[in-house]
């Protein structure tokens, strides 16, 4: 899967639990950007994207990512 | 089971026809989502919990502080969520002399905050047991190690459960069993818990919040009362109007296991005080048959409160069980191991609780236990004599179709009541009957076995309890009312109330007469009663009309001077 694949698939995930159809994402996007993407939407993001993709992220990786891309790296490093 | 993502979807529903319950969620770990999985959860059941959540790791601050947002919320329901993966933290810092010492130090914690709360609070408290977390310390020789974390758990665990017994405002929710049914790597995501401190995973929430709000539904009077079951391939294997009596599956032959062992979990159900039904197409004599001759069969005909066996619709004889128990449908649980009836029944009767059963029988007890159908918020020795009212009640019925005046068939059941204040004796009857009646019920204010004791010390209150016995049998307590003094002349009925199954035998007129005694006694002039209309307590509408009560703004009122007494067939016990 290429970066764009899983960019989409993540929007996807993005738009389930944020309930928010309108929500277009790209690499740059970061938390800032988005209303609804506090800390507790965000824990239930990631568990929503480990399970999607069938991966488990580290507790070092949940805290760093800054934006989307970062994200993105981490899952296709795990899904090679 | 939704979710949490659905869970969530719920909160966007309109909750202003629910029942409102404050409820305060207090934790030692992050619990933003679990507050979100109950409040989702309790809108599918009917609650709208309105849920104030302290700050993280507060509860010993709010608690002991009389002056904290938790006092001032004033909840009815307090949830108190201590996490192993804390109390673990705590015993990694004791000195290895005083590991022991763990479980007790954890246990006073817990009595002196259910204390405290329960002084200032006329609530309820829910406390999550504690999950395992072997450390692997000691390996399996832990349980021979009083010092280790797991033996400490595991008798915290336990002495709680002692603890809760003779705490009727303390009930304990079962984390534990969940872990244990759902695995720990279900229940527990190590990363979200270092990233969020959340000790609860997100697929485990919808689990746990079904756990709490089945407690609180209890509390509120939502409790499952009745087993309705079909015969053919569900309590037995095969078909007996085809396969005779000596081939039904039970016991050693065949699958007969897994209806034996079937059979004894509806045995031990009616032991609690679930009322069970027969609901079967089958000719009744054939069906009895098996019941009174089978020697595996672990069911007797006296187990059975309302056995309905014929070749009509099931959702006729469900309405006539119905009607003969004088209970309400969504108390009721139905079980049939075929697809087509189920789906007729719901289809009728949207209110009954129908499982899917497992189309393999072996699975039935498995699926039956996850479903937790049964919760209750009370039990009392009471329960398990259940049954045997309801069938007095149908042999009385049977008995009323010989009489033709009604008069003389009440004077025929030799009836007798006992009629005294509330005391300890009778107050966890009289709380449970507050909480679980619904029809006949006037004003449905629910007390606690806590508040009711409060109420039996203040001055003017006057509370009263009666019994019903008659020559079929006793049905013990079956009625409460409290009395309030509202001025120098006027008596204020704050709670009345009555077991259904009692209706149609003059005791509202007994009960009347003695209110009437006994405010005549007390030199108060008129008693004063209200109606507050539920969904379920139409059946009480014209209760104080039919009593000679006049209306007067809303209020009922009686001139206690000028009030006949009504002809009874009650005698004082």
């Amino acid at each position: 899967m290429n970066r764009s694949e899983i960019l989409k698939t993540v929007n996807e995930v993005f738009i389930d639990i944020l309930d928010d159809e309108s929500l277009v994402l790209t690499e740059e996007t970061s938390a800032n950007d988005v209303e609804d993407w506090d800390s507790l939407n965000h824990i239930q993001i990631v568990v929503a994207v480990e399970k999607q993709f069938k991966i488990r992220f580290t507790s070092q990786e949940i805290l760093s990512w800054k934006t989307v891309g970062e994200m993105i790296s981490s899952i296709s490093s795990k899904t090679l | 089971m939704k979710t949490l993502s659905q869970l969530k979807k719920n909160l966007k529903n309109n909750f202003s026809a629910l029942k409102p319950v404050k409820v305060a969620l207090l934790g030692d770990s992050a619990t933003q989502l679990l507050s979100v999985a109950l409040r989702g959860t309790g809108f599918d059941l009917g609650f709208d919990l309105q849920i104030w959540e302290a700050d993280f790791n507060q509860i010993e601050r709010q608690v002991f502080d009389p002056a904290s947002a938790l006092y001032e919320f004033k909840p009815e329901i307090v949830i108190l969520f201590q996490s192993s993966h804390k109390l673990l933290q705590k015993y990694n810092k004791l000195s290895p002399e005083a590991y022991e010492t763990l479980a007790n130090q954890q246990l006073e914690l817990i009595a002196s905050l259910n204390t405290t709360i329960s002084a200032s609070l006329n609530c309820r408290i829910i406390y999550y047991n504690y999950t395992e977390i072997n450390d692997s310390v000691f390996g399996s020789y832990a349980n021979k190690t009083p010092s280790s974390f797991l033996f400490q758990t595991r008798k915290l665990n336990y002495e709680l459960m002692l603890y809760a017994a003779n705490q009727p405002g303390f009930s304990i929710c079962d984390l534990s069993a969940i872990q244990n049914q759902f695995g720990k790597a279900t229940l527990f995501h190590p990363s979200v818990y270092i990233s969020t401190d959340m000790v609860l995973s997100i697929d485990i929430l919808p689990q746990v919040a079904a756990g709490t709000t089945a407690l609180i539904a209890a509390m509120y009077g939502k409790i499952k009362k009745c087993l309705v079951f079909d015969l053919d391939n569900t309590i037995w294997g095969g078909i007996i109007g085809d396969d005779g009596l000596e081939q039904i599956q039970l016991g050693s032959l065949g699958i007969g296991k897994t209806f034996t062992e079937f059979q004894h979990w509806l045995k031990k159900l009616k032991n609690r005080g679930i009322i069970l039904a027969v609901c079967s197409k089958n000719t009744e004599s054939v069906a009895k048959e098996a019941f009174e001759k089978h020697p595996d069969m672990v069911l007797k005909l006296e187990d059975i409160a309302v056995f309905t066996a014929n070749w009509e619709n099931k959702v006729d004889n469900l309405r006539e069980i119905q009607n003969t128990l004088n209970i309400g449908f969504d108390s009721m649980v139905f079980l049939d191991d075929n697809p087509f009836e189920r789906n007729m029944v719901r289809e009728h009767i949207p209110e009954i609780t129908i499982p899917e059963l497992p189309e393999d029988p072996a699975d039935y007890l498995e699926y039956l236990y996850s479903l937790n159908l049964f919760e209750t918020a009370s039990f009392t020795n009471q329960d398990a004599e259940r049954t045997k009212h309801y069938q007095t009640a149908a042999k009385r019925i049977t008995d009323q179709q010989s009489f033709v005046n009604e008069n003389d068939f009440l004077k025929s059941l030799n009836m007798v009541s006992i009629v005294e204040p509330f005391n300890k004796f009778n107050i966890p009857r009289v709380a449970q009957l507050s909480q679980r009646s619904n029809q006949f019920n006037l004003r449905t204010i629910r007390y606690t076995e806590a508040a009711l004791e409060k109420l039996t010390d203040s001055p003017g209150t006057f509370t009263f309890s009666f019994t019903l016995e008659d020559k079929f049998g006793d049905n013990g307590l079956i009625c409460a009312v409290i009395l309030e003094k509202e001025s120098a002349d006027t008596l204020f009925i704050d709670t009345w109330l009555m077991s259904c199954r009692v209706l149609k035998r003059g005791m509202e007129n007994f009960v009347l007469n003695t209110l009437i005694n006994f405010a005549k006694a007390k030199d108060f002039k008129y008693l004063k009663g209200e109606y507050l209309p539920t969904a379920k307590n139409q059946i009480v509408k014209d209760h104080y009309k039919n009593l000679g009560f006049f209306e007067k703004d809303a209020y009922w009122i009686a001139d206690v001077n000028a009030c006949k007494t009504k002809d009874i067939f009650i005698n004082y016990k």
